[in-house]
């Protein structure tokens, strides 16, 4: 018994001795993608060996009410990879520290907050995009949509799905874009239309184009990355960039106010918008905040950089409410039960 | 004659048991374990309570302004806001109740306005707490602030927080959410009639015929509660949805809403109306049916006049317990819902897809109204039900019928099938490369760790959390039913406990977990360093899952004798030691069934975690429903059938250690 107590003694001391090395740990709360996060701490750590990254991951809602919720106790230091819709919620609620990051000044324009300092950077755009399932397609007769207008013929009634906006922020940014695109009174009249078409709304800004590469439903409005990826993994689809214009939103980074770990957490944001991490977000998605940095990625569309629309993401946080509220008001008490 | 004592003698103090050091002790431990339920159910309640009464308005009279000539040129004139809108009535009053996400422009309070003019603006705050923004910018205190027109437009008002009942005002003002209540009453009471006839039809088949293999039915029947309640869900989208291979049995309807919750929520509930109902058509008196033959009354007049009178109570409970499991869950309609709201998706419609937490406590307190009644209910049955089975009983023999069995075995094996059914699609969706286009095989779907959801580790996860509920529940709730049940006096104290113990059975999960966001996440709360652990999960399934675990412990303890504690008072025996050498050893069939019932809860349980799991304590069952979410839905299958077979196998394990520790520990049992 001694002897294991011993044991366990100097594996205790042990602990905090390998801990001691590292100088500083981060809580960073984030969306990004499960599979690129490993990547992007082990680059991290390649110029910063002494930082720890504790990476907190959930999806864009859950991470958002988590941060919300946790308002009056903050436990992220940095927030890195959130819709920048969000991350402006959070600056309305006095949450993020302002601060320009080192080389700040060399990032497109549009990626940055603009108050000054700036209290989030981008890192990349997440762009809307139609995924049209081609054999479903050709089984059912259907031609490939081109525009957004598209979607509210008849013809493509019960075979068109879209996230729902008030549980998606993919599903909020085409909403957002169709009011700013069609302006306020033609925007809801085009959703008037394509509500007619849509066979449900989905909780999760993925799961159309999913459902589109498995061919439950043919249509399925979802974003360019999530696409290229299920093209990637051999779905029968296409990837389409309605010819109006597409509405993004964009993986964004803050300090979280209030944080004890300001000098590492600084530390971790210069790096998050130096050129090799931008090359670094590039193999996930076409369109990043350092200019010249992007090269095409695969099965991407190759015109979606021009038809990202001048995104006024303050339009889109100041007026959230307003729209899911009337948005729910046409929609969802519409969707009748069939019993 | 004892009129004449009475007089004679001075009276003496009122009879009251002698407290032993025992007694303390037992005292002291109801009281700790009552604590441990205050703090994990009470509390929290009350802070969801008191989050649906928190309130957001805009209140205009916070905020002064001061508007300059063409010029740019400020008189010092000081306008209130409010009165401003008392003017113009630019603002109605229904727009200034708000969430806690709402904005206000003021640009409207100036008819005139156009954010091109020379016109200067001034605006402050009249107290320190008034918030608004410029842009996404938050401004807080009262300082004036100057700004151009342009720049005022932007200004929006930020709403200030106060008590009332405008949340619930919201609520049944606005159709998409009260529907749901339409909704699920219409889902639970359909699927609750449904359930508890299949199941009455079942057990009577296992109870009343003699057909074979009545054993490996009953274990078939058993199978849906080993899996989380959404997936049948996810069987049902694989064989009815628009790539289903039974696609065409749905002629035209969409499984996406009533049809696949209807059918998804009778799979999931079946084995737990099946046991009410079989252990109430078990006590049956022979005597009853001799007497039905000898008065020539036909099966049929029997049936209705002897078998039914002697289950309704089953009937009933069982019936409430259907509807309870259906009006609260969540992962089935969220899977296969499709655009049909229900309550319980709706509080995490609000939470999650809108961060309106205020939102989501009001539908969670209309979610406990229902489930509550229902609980009082079934709580005012029960104490009518009296014992069936007197000593004079004969124990009911079924007699074999030949087509009367034969039917029975073609309806169970009906039923076994589509349980199979379910689980067999299940597997085979997780094995299939890509479902439809490439039906290859491979195990490209178990590859968690490239998923959202949590990977692997969501697993291991999932069988700690199993485990540590297991054991520590069992611990907690054996102790407490012990000495609930064995303290003398001390009535009102137990009747509390009592009344504490029943209340989780009421509170759906979601409600529970909503709460418990509520109140550990607080800061003010020395709790708080629970918020986002493993040691937060355990407490929140036991909780969830503590009645019923509860009941099975108290019957157990019905059965010794109290004077089995009188035996070793009078021995001088300390109780603890009567407890760990006589109670705990005698009681070891319900405390393994205890343990088991949590363990494979804890696997399963989706709603109560839903929010508060973290990164670091996914589980399998969130990984199910997320997985799911995000369109990946061969894992999400994959996942669900790891829960399956681990819950088998505990099974197993469960029932090879009982035979093991019974052997040895109810030896007594037999002669």
């Amino acid at each position: 018994m001694i002897q294991f107590k011993k044991l366990a003694l100097t594996a205790i001391a042990g602990l905090f001795v390998a801990n001691s090395v590292m100088a500083a740990e981060l809580t960073v709360y984030t969306a990004v993608e499960a599979e690129d996060l490993k990547r992007y701490a082990e680059e991290f750590n390649k110029s910063h060996p002494d930082i720890k990254i504790n990476w907190v991951r959930d999806s864009t809602g859950i991470i958002t009410a988590k941060l919300l919720a946790e308002k009056n106790n903050p436990q992220a230091d940095v927030i890195w990879g959130l819709a920048a819709t969000s991350l402006l919620l959070m600056k309305s609620e006095g949450m993020l520290e302002p601060y320009a990051p080192k080389g700040v000044e060399n990032l497109d324009k549009k990626f940055v907050d603009k108050s000054n300092p700036p209290t989030w950077t981008g890192m990349d755009a997440w762009v809307a995009a139609v995924c049209f399932n081609t054999i479903e397609g050709e089984k059912l007769g259907l031609k490939a949509p081109t525009s957004w207008k598209d979607l509210t013929k008849p013809e493509y009634k019960g075979h068109v799905i879209m996230p729902n906006p008030a549980s998606s922020g993919t599903g909020f940014l085409d909403v957002s874009s169709w009011l700013q695109m069609f302006g306020e009174e033609g925007g809801w009249e085009y959703m008037d239309g394509l509500h007619e078409n849509i066979a449900r709304y989905t909780h999760s800004g993925s799961a159309p184009c999913k459902l589109a590469a498995s061919g439950e439903i043919p249509i399925g409005i979802s974003f360019a990355f999530r696409g290229a990826k299920s093209k990637a993994d051999g779905a029968p689809i296409e990837i389409i960039v309605p010819e109006e214009g597409v509405g993004w939103d964009m993986e964004a980074t803050a300090i979280v106010a209030g944080t004890a770990n300001l000098d590492a957490a600084k530390t971790l944001v210069d790096w998050t918008i130096t050129k090799e991490a931008n090359v670094m977000y590039n193999t996930g998605y076409a369109v990043v905040a350092y200019p010249g940095v992007a090269k095409p990625v695969k099965f991407f569309p190759e015109n979606l950089t021009e038809k990202m629309i001048d995104n006024d993401f303050e339009f889109a946080a100041n007026n959230r409410n307003a729209i899911l509220a009337e948005w729910q008001k046409r929609y969802d008490s519409k969707s009748e039960p069939k019993s | 004659m004892s009129v004449t004592t009475s007089d004679r003698l001075p009276k003496g103090r009122p009879l009251s048991l002698k407290l032993g050091r025992d007694d303390l002790l037992m005292r002291g431990f109801i009281l700790m374990i009552a604590l441990y339920l205050i703090i994990t159910l009470a509390l929290p309640l009350y802070a969801m309570l008191s989050k649906a009464f928190s309130t957001f308005r805009f209140d205009l009279s916070q905020i002064e302004l001061q508007v300059s000539d063409q010029e740019g040129n400020f008189d010092g004139t000081i306008l209130s806001a409010a009165t401003l809108n008392d003017e113009t009535g630019a603002i109605g009053a229904d727009s200034m109740a708000a969430s806690s996400d709402s904005r206000l422009e003021l640009t409207p309070l100036f008819p005139d306005f156009s954010f091109r003019s020379p016109v200067r603006y001034k605006i402050r705050g009249t107290t320190a707490d008034t918030a608004y923004l410029i842009g996404s910018e938050r401004i807080t205190g009262t300082e004036w602030k100057e700004m151009d027109s342009n720049t005022f437009r932007r200004v929006v008002l930020r709403p200030a927080q106060s008590f009332g009942f405008s949340n619930f005002t919201t609520y049944f003002s606005t159709p998409s959410l009260f529907r749901s209540i339409e909704n699920s009453l219409f889902i639970s009471i359909v699927s609750t009639i449904v359930t508890v006839s299949l199941a009455f039809a079942f057990a009577y088949a296992l109870s009343r015929s003699c057909m074979r293999f009545k054993g490996v039915f009953r274990l078939i029947a058993m199978a849906p509660i080993l899996v989380p309640s959404l997936l049948p869900g996810i069987a049902l989208v694989y064989l009815f949805g628009n790539q289903g291979m039974l696609k065409g049995m749905m002629m035209g309807e969409s499984i996406y809403g009533p049809y696949g919750i209807l059918i998804g929520s009778v799979f999931f509930t079946f084995p737990h109306a099946l046991i009410i109902i079989t252990t109430a058509l078990a006590i049956s008196d022979a005597r009853l049916y001799e007497a039905a033959i000898a008065l020539r009354a036909s099966r049929w007049k029997t049936f209705w006049t002897v078998t039914i009178p002697g289950a309704r109570y089953g009937l009933i409970s069982a019936a409430f317990v259907v509807f309870n499991l259906v009006i609260t869950d969540f992962g089935l309609p969220k899977v296969i819902g499709g655009q049909y709201n229900m309550l319980a998706v709706d509080i995490y419609k609000q939470v999650i897809g809108q961060q309106n937490f205020e939102m989501g406590a009001v539908v969670s307190v209309v979610l406990l109204m229902p489930a509550f009644i229902a609980f009082a209910v079934d709580r005012q049955v029960q104490k009518k039900q009296v014992a069936l089975l007197s000593a004079r009983s004969v124990v009911f023999e079924p007699k074999p019928h030949k087509s009367f069995d034969r039917l029975c075995f073609l309806y169970c094996t009906l039923v076994a099938v589509f349980i199979i059914g379910i689980l067999g699609v299940c597997q085979f969706a997780a094995l299939i490369k890509f479902w439809p286009y490439d039906l290859s095989l491979s195990l490209k779907n178990y590859n968690f760790d490239v998923m959202d959801g949590g990977g692997w580790e969501a697993y291991g996860n999932s069988i700690k959390l199993a485990i540590l509920t297991a054991i520590f529940g069992t611990i907690v709730v054996f102790t407490g039913a012990y000495m609930v049940d064995k303290t003398r006096g001390f009535k009102s104290g137990r009747n509390i406990f009592q009344l504490l113990a029943m209340l989780p059975m009421a509170i759906p999960g979601m409600v529970l977990g909503l709460a418990y966001i509520f109140f550990f996440n607080d800061p003010d709360n020395p709790l708080n360093f629970l918020y986002g652990t493993m040691a937060i999960l355990v407490i929140v399934t036991i909780t969830h899952f503590y009645t019923v675990s509860h009941l099975t412990a108290v019957t157990a303890l019905k059965q010794m004798d109290g004077e089995f504690e009188s035996v070793a008072a009078s021995l001088k025996q300390p109780f603890y030691k009567l407890f760990a050498r006589v109670t705990v050893p005698v009681c070891m069939p319900a405390i393994l069934d205890i343990g088991i019932y949590l363990f494979v809860n804890a696997m399963t349980t989706v709603s109560a975690v839903v929010f508060l799991y973290s990164t670091d304590t996914a589980l399998a069952s969130i990984a199910v429903l997320n997985m799911d979410d995000a369109g990946d839905i061969a894992p999400a299958a994959a996942m669900g059938m790891m829960i399956f077979y681990t819950n088998a196998a505990a099974r197993i394990l469960h029932l090879a250690a009982s035979k093991g520790i019974l052997k040895r520990t109810q030896a007594w049992r037999l002669r």
